[in-house]
């Protein structure tokens, strides 16, 4: 009974990280990069048409009344998907942090019992598996760069590391799926995430935070204030035209 | 020199395709760096004025599409440096001279997209004229550029039709969706028709292009193309072209159209369209916000030379890397 808010989440994450990387278009500190970050975008946002069109399916919203008609209050991402992540350190410390949990798992999404989950997590494995590359390779650039790059890189990485831990914990609505087999168990990942993690930053010679501070909320619908002000922009022109087709 | 001269004029009219190595006048390359950057600088700049509606687009349908489009056009610029890299320029000396105003890019992207309906206009109005434009630089005389062109008409298609697309929705919509629609129309119309640039009697670089087939139509001719196509797509949508004076004449097969502004046209040229200044600006602060990341990535790969990793950067500075790059871009 508790699928459908489960795929939302989902749907929730990749959506918002997808309006975040999108935000760069035009901003890029390298042509080449204004291309990458794009087609992470467009992955990210792929992946969330994908978990709304199953929602959908089960029962739920279409895609664009999940994305459009509701508030803050009502969306169940993870706190570390809606950061801002405005200047390039930040965002490139959040998105790898983000490609190494996707990367584990989605590969265990794969073997879900449910077949629709289990084709998403196949799609969204390839995907993660270049995208964790691609950012591993900008923290190794960055942090084993010049001083200033280490010093942003390293400050980047303490600012988000307290919004890792609720990658690691099942929702109330989503413990009985993990039983079922159908969600991988987060609490499992952390430690292969930690390894991966921890080999990058070596490589880059950055430290891993000591901090032990932990934020959380993201899928009780208790967001950063910064979620509302994304969602005012998302959503103002939908809201201004009711019933209107586009 | 006279004989190379000859000999280079003589290849070029029997249509052979002029390649990096080979001799070439210097007022040849000149003009070539000028045209290939204006139009790398324009695809990069053009980004701006679209991309600020795709954290706002309507649908996610829209916004997948919005967002491909315009890393489309970051693409296209990043074929057009490397083509322009070819006659012996770096990226980041055209730049530098778009910043100091030595270098132009197309004057359409200087005014602002203020609806949702620009996105649309922008798609259906400039990309196509973008097209007619482009299509004969196919065949452009210098082979890197006309490459280039190859794979951005295709491209450019796909554009046309996603702008038409809103259009059309647009149109079929509420009353404000199509007064949306109307209004970006009546904004649009004009500018897309300078784009072509002043009529052929005025035009600065035109006779000597035309004998070095880097253009094979005039401005004149190209607008009327544009308008020809344009017209009757507007009356499918259902809107009013914004000039009183456009009617069809049977005797020439063409539609007439009133006067264009060209004072308008020079002001904005010049440096002093709605835009010009917030578009410049917000290229400068983007080149400086990532300052420290293009540094790090030089020195990333100065340490690491001998290794496999940090490829872009030490490849910028690398004669071998600019080989590859213009290799990459035709």
């Amino acid at each position: 009974m508790s699928l459908l808010p489960a795929v939302v989440a989902l749907g929730d994450d990749a959506l918002v990280l997808g309006q975040r990387l999108s935000e760069w278009c035009g901003k890029a500190p390298l042509l080449e990069e204004e291309m990458a970050m794009a087609n992470t975008a467009l992955d990210f946002l792929g992946r969330a048409r994908l978990y709304y069109g199953y929602a959908n399916t089960l029962g739920g919203r279409d895609e664009d009344g999940y994305t459009f008609h509701r508030d803050a209050r009502e969306y169940t991402n993870l706190l570390l998907f809606e950061l801002p992540g405005a200047d390039f350190a930040a965002a490139t410390a959040r998105q790898f942090l983000v490609d190494a949990f996707d990367e584990l798992h989605s590969a265990e999404l794969a073997n879900s019992a449910d077949a629709t989950l289990a084709d998403i997590g196949a799609k969204v494995h390839k995907e993660a598996t270049y995208h964790r590359c691609h950012s591993a390779a900008w923290m190794v650039r960055l942090g084993d760069g010049t001083d200033e790059s280490r010093r942003r890189m390293q400050q980047a990485l303490e600012d988000v590391w307290g919004y890792r831990q609720e990658l690691f914990v099942n929702a109330p609505a989503e413990q009985p799926l993990v039983e079922q087999g159908i969600l991988p168990d987060r609490a499992e990942l952390r430690a292969a995430w930690q390894e991966a993690v921890a080999t990058t930053l070596a490589e880059a010679t950055l430290t891993v935070p000591a901090a032990s501070w932990a934020v959380k909320g993201g899928r009780q619908g208790i967001h950063t204030e910064h979620l509302g002000v994304m969602l005012a922009e998302l959503q103002h022109l939908s809201r201004s035209h009711p019933g209107a087709k586009w | 020199m006279a004989a190379a001269s000859d000999e280079f004029q003589a290849r070029i009219d029997r249509e052979e395709r002029i390649e990096p190595q080979d001799w070439m006048p210097e007022g040849y390359r000149r003009t070539l760096v000028r045209q290939i950057s204006q139009h790398a600088h324009s695809e990069v700049i053009g980004m701006q004025p679209e991309g600020g509606w795709i954290s706002r687009a309507p649908s996610l349908e829209r916004k997948v599409i919005l967002l491909a489009k315009v890393q489309d056009e970051g693409g296209h610029g990043l074929y057009l440096y490397g083509a322009a890299e070819t006659l012996g320029v770096s990226r980041d000396e055209l730049i530098d001279a778009m910043h100091t105003g030595k270098a132009k890019y197309s004057s359409i992207f200087n005014y602002p997209a203020l609806t949702w309906a620009d996105v649309g206009a922008i798609g259906w109005l400039v990309d196509s004229a973008a097209i007619v434009n482009q299509v004969p630089l196919q065949r452009c005389s210098y082979g890197p550029y006309a490459r280039a062109m190859m794979r951005i008409c295709k491209e450019e298609s796909f554009h046309q039709r996603q702008g038409y697309d809103i259009m059309l929705a647009l149109a079929r919509g509420s009353a404000a969706q199509r007064e949306m629609a109307q209004d970006a129309l009546n904004r649009w119309w004009w500018p897309t028709l300078m784009m072509f640039g002043p009529s052929d009697a005025d035009s600065i670089h035109s006779s000597q292009s035309f004998a070095w087939k880097i253009k094979r139509y005039g401005n004149d001719e190209l607008r009327q193309k544009f308008i020809d196509q344009a017209v009757p797509q507007a009356e499918v949508l259902g809107l009013k072209i914004p000039d009183d004076d456009l009617q069809w004449d049977a005797a020439t097969g063409h539609y007439r159209i009133g006067a264009i502004d060209w004072d308008e046209f020079q002001q904005v040229v010049s440096g002093n369209g709605p835009c010009s200044r917030q578009r410049l600006a917000h290229h400068r602060q983007v080149q400086e916000d990532g300052a420290w990341v293009r540094e790090a990535v030089a020195v990333h790969a100065a340490k690491h030379r001998a290794g496999s990793d940090g490829p872009k950067a030490a490849a910028r500075n690398s004669d071998t890397a600019q080989e590859g790059r213009a290799d990459a871009a035709v």
